[in-house]
C-alpha cells in the first residue's frame, strides 16, 4: 500500500482513526465524569489553596491601596532630596482618611517592617494633624518630627509603592533589599531563618537517617518471621501509629524530662549522678527521639511491603553459590530493596522537613523547625504573607528534593505498597 | 579418576521441624559419584527436606551427611560448594544473565578473564550464548530455567541439588528440557540429586530413583526395576499403573503361592509373604496381562469388559475381572482388533512371576 492511499477504512468506510475515536469517545466522557469529583476535590483543597498562598506571599497591595494619592504624587519623585509639596500634601490626606477610618495602625505596622522607628512618628502624626492648617504641608510635617526631614522616611514609603513584592522570599533567607535597592544580608546577630532551614534540614537528614536504620531489621524480620509473629510484630509496629500524635509527644515528654522515667533509669543503674541529670528534652535530642519513634512506621511500612516481595529462596540461590551471608545480603538482598528504602527515606524526609507538633512541643528553643517559625508567624506576628513566603520555599524544597530523587533512583522505582 | 562410591552418604537421617513429627525418619541413601539420583515422592513425603539437609538449609535432627566421606552438617551452605536450581529458579532478577552466572565465579575472587571464559562456556552448553545482556524479566520460562541449570554449574560443583526445576514449564517444554538436564549430566559427569513428584521425568532421567512416602526411603533402585520389580504395594501404586488384588496366602512353595480372593484364587509371586494365612495385595501390570494368550500361562481367568477408552496409540480396557471391576488392560493398536466391545467376555492370563504378591494396604 502507498503511503498516500495509507489511511485504512473500517468495513463501513470510515477513516479506521476516526471510527475509533468515536468507538472511545463514550468512554472516555464516562471515565471523565467519574474522575471529576476527584479532580473538583484537589482544584478546591489543593491547587486553589496554593495558589492563594502565593499570591498572598507575593501580595503588598494593603500600603499600596491605603496611599493612592501619595503615590500618584510620588511618581514624579526621583527620590533623590526630599519630595515636593505635592507628595506631602497627598500623604497627609491619605493619612487623615486612615486616621479618621481607624485604619493608620495597619499602615504604622507596615511601615515600620520597612523602616525600624517609623511606627512613634506615624503615631506623633496621627495625633498633631488634627490642628494642621490649609497649605504648606510641607513644612507643617517637618515640624511635627525631625525623621520626617529625613529622605530615607520617604524613601521607606515610595519602596512600598508596587502591588507586588518579592521581599518576603528574601526575608525567608534573612535578605532584604536595602535602601538603594540592593539585596543584601541582614545583621549576623539576626539571620535566624537560615539557622531554621539548616537545622530543619539536618534534623530531617538524621530522622531519616535513624529511621532507616531502625526500621531495616523490623521489616526484615517482619517479612520473614512466621505467621503467628509476624502479625503481633506488625501490630507492634502499627499501635503507635494509631495512637493520637500529640498523646505519643506528651509520653515522650513523660519519659525523656530531667525528672522523668528514662532520667530516674539512668540515676539508678548509676549511669549518671542525681544532680548531673542530662538535658534529653527541649533541645535537639527530644526532637530527634520522638521525630524518630513518631516517624518509623513511615519506613517500616513500605520496607515492608517490599522485602515481602523478595522470595527467600534468592538468598539461599547467593548462600548456595557461594556468597557468605553477608555477602549475598549484600550482592542480592539489599540491591532488590532499593525501591522501598526510596519510598521510605522520601516519605520520612518529606513528612520530616515540615514536621510542627513534636518539635513544638519537646524541641525547645534549639529544638524548634521552619515549621514552628511559620506558625509562630500565622498566630504570633500575624504577618501571613511571610508564613506563606516560607510555606511555598517549604514546598519549593520538598519539589527539589522529589526532583533529585527522581533523577537519581527514579520515581518508578518506588514502592509504596 | 575412579568413581566414589558413596561420594553423597546420609546416614541415620532424622529431621522434624517441631518435636512432635518426624519428617524424615531414618533415611539411610549412598549416592555413587556421577550418578543422576532423583527423590521421588508425593508432596510432604521429605524429599524437599532431605534436599535442604544436604544443600545446608535445614540441619539434621539426628544422624550425619557425609560429602566425599567428609560430614557437613557443621559446614555452612555456602562453603559446601553444591550447586542448586531452585523450583522458581531463583535468578538475581536486578543483574543481567551474565552476571548472574558470574555471581558465583565473583565470590570466589576468579579472574576477570577466567570468568568471561566459564560463563560463555556455561551459556553456550544451554546455547543461551546471545542472551547475556538480557535481564531474567525478560526471558521465557525456559530460558530462565536453562540460566538456572547454567549457574549452578557453573562454578563446577562436585554435585548440584535440583529442586523440582521443572514444576513451572508446560508439557512439552517440560520433556525437552528433561533431555537437555540428562544429556547436559552425562556430557559433564556431575553428581545430581533431584527432586520431583512426576514420576515420568524421574523414570526418563535418572539412573537411580529414591520413592520416599512418610519420611522414608520405600525403594531405591533404577526406573526399570523400581517399575518391574516394585518391593512394596506403596512403589507399585505410585510408579505406573497397577492392577490390585487383595486376598490371603492359602498355599507358598517354590517361589510362588497361592492367594485365596473373595472370588476365586491365583497363583502369584511372593515377594513380602513369607507363611500362609497373611494378607496380601497382588499387584499386576496392565500390559503383563494378555487377552487370549498364546502361550501357556499359569493364571487364565474370564473377565467381563466395562468400559473401552481409545487413547491413540493404545486402547484402555477396564474388566471386571474376580471381583475387581478396575481391571485395566492396554491394548496396543497394532494388534488385530480382538473382541474388545463393551459387555464381552475375554479370557486373560498372566504369568504368576508378574503377579506381586506385596504387603497388604
Amino acid at each position: 500500500m502507498s503511503s498516500e492511499t495509507g489511511k485504512i477504512l473500517s468495513t463501513d468506510g470510515i477513516p479506521l482513526e476516526e471510527s475509533l475515536k468515536q468507538a472511545e469517545r463514550k468512554n472516555k466522557i464516562k471515565a471523565f465524569l467519574l474522575v471529576t469529583p476527584l479532580l473538583l476535590f484537589l482544584i478546591i483543597t489543593y491547587i486553589i489553596p496554593i495558589a492563594d498562598m502565593f499570591s498572598r506571599s507575593i501580595d503588598d497591595k494593603m500600603v499600596t491601596n491605603m496611599l493612592p494619592k501619595t503615590y500618584k504624587a510620588m511618581e514624579q519623585w526621583d527620590g533623590k532630596e526630599l519630595p515636593p509639596e505635592e507628595v506631602f500634601e497627598a500623604f497627609y490626606l491619605d493619612y487623615k482618611i486612615l486616621v479618621k477610618n481607624k485604619t493608620a495602625g495597619k499602615l504604622q505596622t507596615q511601615l515600620n517592617y520597612e523602616k525600624n522607628g517609623f511606627k512613634s512618628v506615624l503615631k506623633k502624626l496621627a495625633r498633631k494633624q488634627k490642628k494642621f492648617e490649609e497649605g504648606n504641608y510641607k513644612e507643617q510635617i517637618m515640624k511635627v518630627h525631625k525623621r520626617w526631614r529625613n529622605v530615607e522616611y520617604w524613601r521607606a514609603i515610595k519602596r512600598r509603592a508596587p502591588a507586588y513584592t518579592y521581599s518576603k522570599y528574601l526575608k525567608g533567607v534573612d535578605m532584604y533589599s536595602n535602601e538603594d535597592g540592593k539585596i543584601v544580608q541582614v545583621a549576623e546577630d539576626r539571620r535566624i531563618h537560615r539557622i531554621l532551614w539548616s537545622r530543619t534540614l539536618e534534623v530531617a537528614f538524621f530522622v531519616t537517617l535513624f529511621c532507616f536504620l531502625m526500621a531495616y531489621p523490623i521489616a526484615h524480620l517482619l517479612a520473614t518471621l512466621p505467621m503467628k509473629y509476624s502479625n503481633l510484630l506488625m501490630i507492634c509496629v502499627l499501635l503507635p501509629f494509631w495512637t493520637s500524635l500529640l498523646v505519643r509527644t506528651a509520653s515522650w515528654m513523660i519519659l525523656l524530662q530531667q525528672q522523668g522515667i528514662v532520667n530516674d533509669f539512668f540515676v539508678w543503674i548509676g549511669l549518671v549522678t542525681d544532680d548531673s541529670r542530662p538535658e534529653m528534652m527541649y533541645n535537639k535530642t527530644g526532637t530527634y527521639v520522638a521525630m524518630t519513634q513518631i516517624l518509623l512506621p513511615f519506613m517500616v511500612l513500605p520496607l515492608y511491603s517490599v522485602m515481602k516481595t523478595i522470595s527467600p529462596s534468592l538468598m539461599r540461590a547467593g548462600k548456595s553459590l557461594g556468597a557468605t551471608p553477608a555477602v549475598a545480603f549484600f550482592k542480592v538482598y539489599f540491591p532488590l530493596t532499593i525501591p522501598g528504602i526510596g519510598a521510605g527515606c522520601l516519605l520520612v524526609f518529606i513528612l520530616a522537613i515540615g514536621y510542627y507538633i513534636t518539635p513544638a512541643l519537646v524541641g525547645g528553643a534549639s529544638g524548634t523547625l521552619i515549621s514552628n517559625q511559620i506558625a509562630y508567624h500565622m498566630k504570633s506576628t500575624l504577618d501571613w504573607s511571610f508564613a506563606s513566603a516560607m510555606g511555598l520555599m517549604l514546598l519549593t524544597g520538598v519539589l527539589v528534593i522529589y526532583w533529585i530523587y527522581n533523577k537519581l533512583v527514579g520515581v518508578d522505582n518506588i514502592k509504596l505498597g | 579418576m575412579s568413581k566414589k562410591e558413596d561420594f553423597v552418604k546420609f546416614d541415620k537421617v532424622d529431621k522434624s521441624y517441631d518435636g512432635k513429627v518426624l519428617v524424615v525418619k531414618d533415611l539411610n541413601l549412598d549416592i555413587e559419584e556421577g550418578e543422576f539420583v532423583t527423590m521421588l515422592g508425593p508432596s510432604g513425603s521429605g524429599k524437599t527436606t532431605c534436599l535442604m539437609m544436604l544443600a545446608g538449609f535445614e540441619t539434621p535432627t539426628n544422624g550425619e551427611i557425609y560429602l566425599d566421606k567428609n560430614p557437613i552438617s557443621n559446614i555452612p551452605p555456602h562453603k559446601r560448594g553444591i550447586g542448586m536450581v531452585f523450583q522458581n529458579y531463583a535468578l538475581f532478577p536486578h543483574m543481567t544473565v551474565f552476571e548472574n552466572l558470574a555471581f558465583p565465579l565473583r565470590v570466589r575472587k576468579i579472574s576477570k578473564e577466567d570468568i568471561d571464559k566459564k560463563v560463555d562456556k556455561a551459556l553456550s552448553m544451554v546455547s543461551l550464548s546471545e542472551f547475556g545482556n538480557r535481564m531474567p524479566g525478560q526471558l521465557s520460562g525456559g530460558q530462565q530455567q536453562r540460566v538456572a541449570v547454567a549457574r549452578a554449574l557453573v562454578f563446577d560443583p562436585s554435585v548440584v541439588l535440583m529442586d523440582e526445576p521443572l514444576g513451572a514449564l508446560d508439557k512439552n517444554l517440560r520433556e525437552s528440557m528433561q533431555y537437555e538436564i540428562k544429556h547436559i549430566h552425562e556430557s559433564i559427569g556431575v553428581t545430581v540429586v533431584y527432586v520431583t513428584h512426576d514420576q515420568g521425568e524421574a523414570l526418563t532421567m535418572s539412573n537411580r530413583i529414591a520413592v520416599f512416602n512418610d519420611g522414608k526411603v520405600q525403594q531405591l533402585s533404577s526406573p526399570d526395576k523400581l517399575y518391574e520389580e516394585p518391593v512394596n504395594s506403596f512403589v507399585a501404586e505410585f510408579i505406573g499403573e497397577n492392577n490390585t488384588f487383595a486376598g490371603e496366602i492359602s498355599d507358598i512353595s517354590n517361589g510362588s503361592c497361592k492367594v485365596k480372593l473373595d472370588k476365586g484364587e491365583i497363583i502369584a509371586n511372593p515377594i513380602s509373604v513369607k507363611s500362609v494365612g497373611e494378607k496380601t495385595t497382588v499387584s499386576i501390570r496392565p500390559e503383563r496381562a494378555l487377552i487370549n494368550p498364546k502361550d501357556k500361562m499359569d493364571n487364565n481367568q474370564k473377565g467381563k469388559i466395562e468400559e473401552v477408552i481409545y487413547h491413540g496409540d493404545h486402547t484402555r480396557v477396564r474388566l471386571n475381572l474376580l471381583g475387581n471391576s478396575e481391571f485395566i488392560l492396554k491394548v496396543p493398536n497394532s494388534s488385530q482388533n480382538l473382541d474388545i466391545k463393551l459387555g464381552n467376555e475375554i479370557n486373560i492370563g498372566w504369568n504368576s512371576h508378574d503377579a506381586r504378591a506385596l504387603d497388604p494396604k
